[in-house]
């Protein structure tokens, strides 16, 4: 593990936090699908994706956990913090809705993943850098399926192509919040740790546009933007995800189970 | 294939003497009617027993007590959502669609196990249900192994081999329960309590009552009696239950020394009749979740084969 100084430490501590969340949020969702996809087939596929990213979230909350010295367990940090104190980006929290809706956010995410992750193998932190080459190859499988159906939905029936033309457009608002870089971050980044999220943009935009156009969608052209999820100002939909995910250790705390 | 035998049909004999001889039933193979539709209705009420089963646990997923305990419990219902699908497959070798299969289930002309109409109340509830429902399903399964339909036998080797780890997993998760705080044994014990008596019914009725076993048995699709393979289940069970310190809910349990089995109390078996006629607390529940799941997905489904059409003509143009 590397040295850090403390101010560095606890940002990086912040940083594996925020992405353990991000995770561990989406995962949740994609795990509401078990029993209720559209297929069996697809059932287990969507509970494939949930489980990858679930193991993703346990990785950064596990280092982060190490990093921090103090003895939090992957556990503490996900079922012992409550709303304001999580940092994923909102887009994650939101509902899984219909299928449209889950496999529109899928693509967002798992385009703006391929991105992230790729830059975060260089990371200068080894351990972020290892996770980072695991999740490439996750994400890059859970693209293909995004895309996959993206397509199929919106080259589909009029009913498909109209639910995923307005998953799209209710999603877009979440987008800009994947971009936006707070201070600490960019801290981060300068001591070559972080990822320059302002940077994907552009490759993200132009792999969205050319996969929207072969699925026959309109790109949305507002740029209206809903965010805080990195300021831990959510949705409300964070309280009820958490209520369930934390149930059994807020009822009967400090058990092993 | 599906002639009516006229005299003494050699192809009747030449499937009796593959019984006989203790070969394998393949799909190209003659079988008599009967054969094929009492294969279809056992594989298909497998497949669906299966696919309900990951309803009661599957509520536990979002609410599992640990990050561990989450994914071990959601690669475990995909798990039963796989064993669906190989079971699915395995009977769709005698003609009939998977997509026919549900729908006989949606009608109600199909059934699936009748544990599954029991609810999962708490997570000792979603472990247990790995101990003693996949425990109860691997006695009956590991007998099934050699039944004489090919593509069932060998999608029974392949689920037992997955049903152990469960069993083995959901056992373990109670152990920590039995060996935790006072109202987390109090949860094990009540979920023992409850989910006991619908696991001994998972056998089926007493050898004497049941409609469909001396066909079965003479056709070798079923190797071994419900009243064989329940007291198996028993005999195994008990010792687990003893070890981590809870008590079987069954007041005349006991060892029998002079036969080497465990003594138990009469199953209620007006509770058992109700249940699989339909009176369960949950039979609706888990009919309605899977029929609404369905309708859900029809536009998906449907988008799905406009696209491949369409796709299908570019190609063509």
């Amino acid at each position: 593990m590397k040295e850090y100084t403390t101010e560095i430490r606890n940002m990086v501590v912040a940083y594996c936090i925020a992405l353990g969340d991000d995770s561990l949020t989406l995962g949740h969702r994609l795990s509401e699908w078990s029993s209720n996809a559209p297929f069996l087939e697809e059932d287990l596929a969507l509970t494939n994706v949930a489980l990858d990213l679930i193991g993703r979230a346990r990785m950064f909350y596990t280092y982060a956990g190490e990093l921090e010295g103090g003895g939090r367990s992957e556990d503490d940090i996900a079922y012992l913090r409550d709303c304001r104190e999580y940092r994923n980006f909102l887009i994650n929290e939101l509902p899984i809705g219909d299928f449209a809706q889950t496999m529109a956010r899928q693509l967002i995410v798992d385009v703006y993943d391929m991105g992230f992750f790729t830059e975060l193998t260089r990371s200068t932190d080894s351990t972020l850098a290892a996770i980072a080459s695991k999740a490439v190859k996750e994400s890059r499988y859970h693209l293909r399926r995004s895309k996959d159906w993206v397509i199929r939905l919106g080259d589909g029936t009029d009913e498909s192509h109209q639910r995923m033309q307005t998953a799209i457009n209710t999603l877009w608002d979440y987008v800009p919040e994947l971009f936006a870089m707070p201070a600490d971050e960019q801290l981060l980044l300068d001591a070559g740790i972080a990822v320059d999220r302002s940077a994907l943009k552009y490759v993200w935009q132009s792999t969205i546009d050319e996969i929207l156009h072969r699925a026959t969608l309109e790109i949305p052209t507002g740029n209206h933007s809903i965010e805080g999820g990195r300021e831990g100002i959510h949705t409300e939909h964070l309280g009820f995800l958490l209520t369930e995910l934390q149930y059994l250790q807020r009822a009967y705390p400090g058990l092993q189970w | 294939m599906t002639d009516k035998p006229r005299g003494i049909d050699p192809r009747m004999a030449g499937f009796n003497e593959k019984v006989a001889n203790d070969q394998r039933i393949e799909p190209k193979d003659w079988m008599p009617d009967a054969f094929r539709k009492t294969v279809l209705r056992q594989m298909s009420q497998h497949a669906h027993s299966e696919v309900i089963g990951m309803q009661p646990e599957g509520t536990w997923i979002t609410r599992a007590p640990s990050l561990h305990r989450k994914v071990v419990l959601l690669a475990k219902v995909q798990d039963e959502g796989g064993h669906g699908l190989y079971l699915y497959s395995a009977a769709e070798t005698l003609g009939t669609s998977r997509e026919e299969m549900e729908n006989a289930l949606h009608e109600g002309r199909a059934k699936y196990a009748s544990i599954f109409n029991y609810p999962a109340l708490s997570w000792a509830d979603a472990v247990a249900i790995g101990w003693l429902v996949d425990g109860a399903a691997i006695v009956n399964q590991v007998s099934l192994q050699r039944t004489s339909y090919g593509p069932y036998s060998r999608a029974m080797i392949r689920i037992c081999k997955e049903e152990s780890f469960h069993q083995r997993q959901g056992y373990e998760a109670t152990m920590v329960l039995a060996r935790g705080s006072k109202e987390q044994r109090a949860m094990a014990q009540d979920a023992l309590n409850r989910w006991w008596w619908p696991s001994l019914m998972m056998f089926g009725p007493h050898d004497s009552e049941s409609a469909h076993s001396g066909q079965s048995m003479e056709w070798k699709l079923k190797r071994e009696s419900n009243d064989v393979l329940r007291q198996r289940f028993i005999d195994q069970t008990v010792p687990q239950a003893e070890f981590i310190g809870l008590t079987i809910p069954d007041p005349d349990l006991k060892w029998n020394e002079e036969c080497g089995h465990y003594d138990f109390g009469e199953i209620d078996w007006d509770e058992f009749k109700q249940v699989i006629s339909g009176n369960g607390p949950c039979n609706k529940q888990r009919l309605a979740h899977h029929i609404r799941a369905a309708e859900d997905g029809r536009w998906v489904r449907d988008a799905m084969h406009a696209h491949a059409q369409k796709q299908n003509k570019r190609e063509v143009a």
